[in-house]
């Protein structure tokens, strides 16, 4: 059964018709072509495929799109503003924590869920944030200074 | 080190692909989408071990939506393989199915839900086979053979390799070990699942679009594999999600969508499900290990003779070559003036094993460096001050006929031992914690070929635009690991620009020159290096026409901050765009090629093609770790480790490659494993399948070594896979500091260390390990003189180097 959906995805309202039982991560990236959301898993495991639904981070795999209707829907895409990268989005390409990039926009996501809720966490509440989030690459340590330094910049930025 | 005299190399840059990896503009291979795009799914084979009696597709054909089903019998009838001397594999089987997860069918359909629906649909007969699921049953049933070629029943490859009177060795020696060791198999795990786009074009030419790490050797592949001229193969390499050596195979998947797409005349798209990825494997091998090392009494050792049995799985891959990487590199770290090594490796009915991240060399490491520790201990000496002592002699050959040149081995034993306060610590923190070390060393590239060949293991063409962008053209392929910027910085730094100046186009076996793949940590010194060559070519020429321009002489000009001027009068110059065009005005255009390939200096042995590297990295490694005596859990705190890497191009991405090195390793010896039961893996998700998060993965320290090798390009060794090595003996003897027992098996589980703990409290000795070794007789031992301590000359002479 094929039903009309209308999303608020990064501030834009898109209207797509599709199967009910697609999850919100194969709309967006089949019917909606935001491709910057990866999947790991399909099943809620690794994090890779997290967006913000309503500023929490919400497993898109396992999110249905139809319930997801007159939310705020915000992926990777929609991080910067124009072409004024996200403090984080910033930090992470100058610190080197995307290597391979395959895990980076759910963490990225995660993490401004986070910096919103806790502007100045402690290397571990990042690190307890970021526990569902696997990455194979980097050892985490670079993504956790990433955060950090994100977070001193905005907090700057804020005064 | 003259550091000042460079302006790109040595910096914390970002990555070149970093800023698209961040706003996720990369376009992975499953990110892509093509007009009339077709979804295809693969077959499975629910045996481990059958006979394939019959397959009818009717049904599935028939389904709306199914564009084609193809079977074994719509492929050429020819066996494939990684390695020449293994060509035992097929896209999808015909007769005979040799694993759970054998391919046996494909679809393409007109999306991936209808595409499932119809492999469900497909009705295969299968006769079950006895499946033989472990190294002792696969010996013990020579009248079941999986594959019928090797080098006995289920015997895919059995080596002996002798250097030197090992007996003669022991009998000098004043203490003599024997100790069997076991590593369980584990598996990538990248993030990533293996996707493969593949269009045929009108004209009958076939492009492929692959997450894989060696473009060139599928292109090679896939011209046998679909009985085609490779020249109309085009072979793309996606930015890769992760690797590890998992995407280095040819995969069914790739073959089985580039058919249906000659059938079908649309691209058809293969992206693997999570579970399939734990099937496809490749990953490392489970090892048993014996080994038995004569010591003086003062920790230097007599010699070593080493006994290695692989579970290989049910094919080849690149298994002939992991089973000499266990016995190839034991002997650069120390002094060891004679050696023997047997290796074997067993088919069985499971995934097949091949090159993950230290291919082959992890399980050896382990089991000498706990060996080490214990014969330490015995002979009352301070487990670092006997490594430090024992050291292999830099610019020497090895007992085995390697050349190692710089070690920078002593700097990181002294920089851990102090960083960590290992003189504080060992032996005296409280029951609980411990305090471990251990040293390795690895390759940086493969010193031959997957085939043979006289050709380059890296090309590279460098092409000035008259903007002033230069486009880097190679073959290599990132996988994360910051080859794609690498070339970059080198190129800049040799011809004075910016990075940013500098395009480097993905791996696309039309346009680039080959570059063997992103394996055995190579691209950086074999890229490297023609990358540099090239960019010196271009240099000279677009510096002669400046010098004509300026009426001076040309070595009076440099090249820097994107101007050619005079040295000393900066005025005197013209931008760098300015200069390419003053030099294509002289010499037309302006591109150039570089070449790499390794000196050549196996050893003049059977086997002596597997070990040799233009140099080798080294590292040294100390974990703490706190160890519950009522869980028996392992949980490391901090880490020190320190890695010889030569020079460290781009410190940040090294860094990055050791962090993630030392979390992959730590992964493997507490919880990581590639366990089967009856065939089909016990643990094919992300969520069973333990890997270390954010929580348990300790605050690394970091530190780099350089010793600038003269084989490197400005001196660069490798980083990313060596820094694993250290990290599982480390926390193996960290273990048995921190409560005295002995798990001599990876991984180091709860489970394992409460049985250590309740052996230690009813008397017994607290080892938890292998307790049997099998019934194998290897061959007899090629007998091969020592080349020990011979003079290794500072640069061998390199193919292409003028």
């Amino acid at each position: 059964m094929r039903t009309r959906l209308t999303l608020m995805v990064n501030g834009e309202e898109r209207e797509v018709i599709a199967p009910v039982h697609k999850t919100l991560l194969e709309v967006l990236r089949e019917d909606l072509n935001l491709t910057g959301t990866k999947h790991g898993c399909e099943l809620g495991e690794c994090g890779t495929c997290t967006v913000l639904i309503d500023g929490e981070p919400a497993l898109s795999c396992l999110a249905l799109p139809i319930e997801c209707q007159g939310r705020a829907i915000k992926t990777v895409e929609g991080m910067a503003e124009g072409s004024q990268l996200h403090p984080l989005q910033q930090a992470f390409a100058e610190l080197g924590a995307a290597q391979c990039g395959y895990c980076t926009p759910g963490i990225l996501l995660t993490a401004e869920a986070l910096l919103e809720d806790n502007p100045t966490p402690t290397r571990d509440e990042v690190r307890y944030a970021l526990a569902g989030n696997l990455c194979r690459c980097t050892g985490y340590t670079k993504i956790l200074d990433a955060v950090e330094l994100a977070a001193l910049r905005m907090k700057g930025a804020h005064r | 080190m003259k550091k000042e005299r460079f302006s790109i190399v040595g910096q914390n840059l970002p990555k070149i692909d970093a800023w698209a990896k961040v706003v996720g503009e990369t376009k992975y291979a499953d990110d892509m989408v093509l007009p009339r795009l077709a979804h295809g799914k693969l077959l499975r084979s629910p045996h481990p071990h059958a006979l394939i009696r019959s397959i009818d597709t009717a049904r599935a054909r028939a389904l709306p939506g199914v564009y084609a089903v193809i079977t074994g019998r719509d492929l050429p009838p020819v066996k494939f393989g990684i390695l020449p001397v293994s060509q035992d594999e097929e896209a999808l089987c015909v007769d005979k199915v040799r694993m759970v997860g054998d391919a046996v069918a494909a679809v393409a359909a007109v999306d991936e839900e209808t595409a499932e629906r119809a492999t469900e649909l497909i009705e295969v007969e299968y006769e079950p086979l006895r499946p033989l699921m472990s190294i002792e049953e696969a010996l013990a049933h020579p009248e079941v053979r999986i594959h019928e070629y090797g080098d006995g029943p289920n015997v895919h490859k059995a080596v002996s390799l002798q250097f030197g009177d090992v007996e003669a060795a022991f009998r000098a020696a004043d203490l003599v070990r024997e100790d069997v060791f076991y590593f369980e198999g584990n598996t990538h795990l990248p993030m990533e699942q293996h996707s493969a786009v593949a269009q045929r074009g009108a004209d009958g030419k076939l492009t492929l679009w692959s997450s894989t790490q060696t473009p060139h050797y599928v292109h090679r592949l896939l011209a046998k594999i679909l009985d085609m001229p490779q020249a109309h193969i085009r072979v793309v390499a996606a930015p890769v999600g992760g690797g590890f050596g998992g995407k280095l195979d040819p995969f069914a998947h790739e073959i089985a969508a580039c058919r249906l797409s000659q059938l079908t005349g649309r691209p058809v798209k293969i992206t693997l499900t999570r579970e399939e990825v734990f099937y496809v494997h490749r990953g490392r091998h489970p090892v048993l290990m014996w080994v038995k090392t004569g010591f003086r009494k003062d920790g230097s050792i007599t010699g070593m003779h080493f006994r290695s049995w692989l579970d290989g799985g049910a094919y080849g891959s690149y298994g002939v070559a992991s089973t000499f990487y266990t016995g190839a590199l034991q002997t650069v770290t120390y002094k060891i003036p004679v050696y023997k090594f047997e290796g074997a490796r067993i088919f069985t009915n499971k995934p097949p094993c091949g090159p993950k991240r230290g291919h082959g060399t992890p399980q050896p490491r382990f089991a000498m460096e706990c060996q080490l520790d214990k014969a330490a201990e015995q002979l009352g000496l301070d487990p670092a001050d006997m490594r430090r002592r024992n050291l292999a002699e830099p610019f020497t050959k090895t007992a085995n006929h390697m050349t190692v040149t710089t070690i920078g081995l002593g700097e990181c034993l002294d920089r851990v031992v102090e960083a960590s306060g290992w003189r504080q610590k060992f032996g005296r923190l409280p029951r609980g914690k411990g305090i471990g070390i251990a040293c390795s060393s690895y390759l940086t590239g493969a010193g031959l070929a997957i085939y043979w060949n006289d050709m380059p293991h890296s090309g590279v063409v460098l092409r000035a635009d008259r903007s002033g962008l230069v486009a880097v053209l190679c073959g290599a392929t990132d996988i994360g690991q910051g080859s794609d910027s690498i070339l970059a910085y080198l190129a800049a730094e040799v011809l004075g620009i910016d990075p940013k100046d500098i395009r480097v186009h993905p791996a696309d076996t039309d346009l680039t020159p080959v570059d063997l793949g992103s394996y055995s940590s190579r691209v950086t010194l074999m890229a490297g290096n023609a990358v540099i060559q090239a960019a010196g070519r271009l240099k000279s020429r677009i510096v002669e026409a400046v010098a004509e321009k300026l009426g001076v002489a040309p070595d009076t000009l440099i090249a820097q901050d994107r101007r050619v001027f005079v040295d000393g009068d900066p005025d005197r110059g013209v931008s760098f765009a300015q200069a390419v065009v003053l030099a294509e005005s002289k010499f037309g255009v302006l591109a150039f090629p570089g070449s790499y390939a390794p000196p050549k200096r196996a050893g003049k042995y059977k086997g002596g093609g597997v070990g040799p590297s233009p140099c080798y990295s080294y590292s040294a490694c100390v974990v703490e770790v706190d160890v519950d005596g009522e869980t028996g859990e392992v949980r490391p705190t901090e880490i020190w480790i320190a890695h010889d890497v030569g020079r460290a191009l781009n410190p940040l991405l090294v860094e990055g490659q050791v962090e993630g090195s030392v979390y992959m390793g730590l992964g493997e010896v507490l919880m990581e494993e590639q366990v089967f039961r009856k065939g089909v893996h016990k643990i094919p998700s992300m969520l069973e399948y333990k890997s270390p998060t954010t929580l348990e993965t300790p605050e690394i320290h970091t530190i780099l070594v350089e010793t600038d090798d003269p084989e490197g390009p400005f001196g660069a060794k490798e980083a990313g896979q060596g820094p694993l090595l250290p990290v599982i003996p480390a926390v193996a003897n960290a273990v048995y500091n921190a409560v005295g027992v002995r798990v001599d098996e990876i991984p180091i589980s709860p489970e394992k260390v409460l049985k250590g703990l309740e052996a230690m409290r009813k008397g017994k000795p607290a080892r938890v390990g292998p307790e049997k070794l099998p019934l194998f007789a290897f061959p007899e031992p090629k007998m091969i003189e020592s080349a020990f301590g011979e003079p290794a000359a500072a640069i061998a002479e390199r193919p292409f180097a003028s």
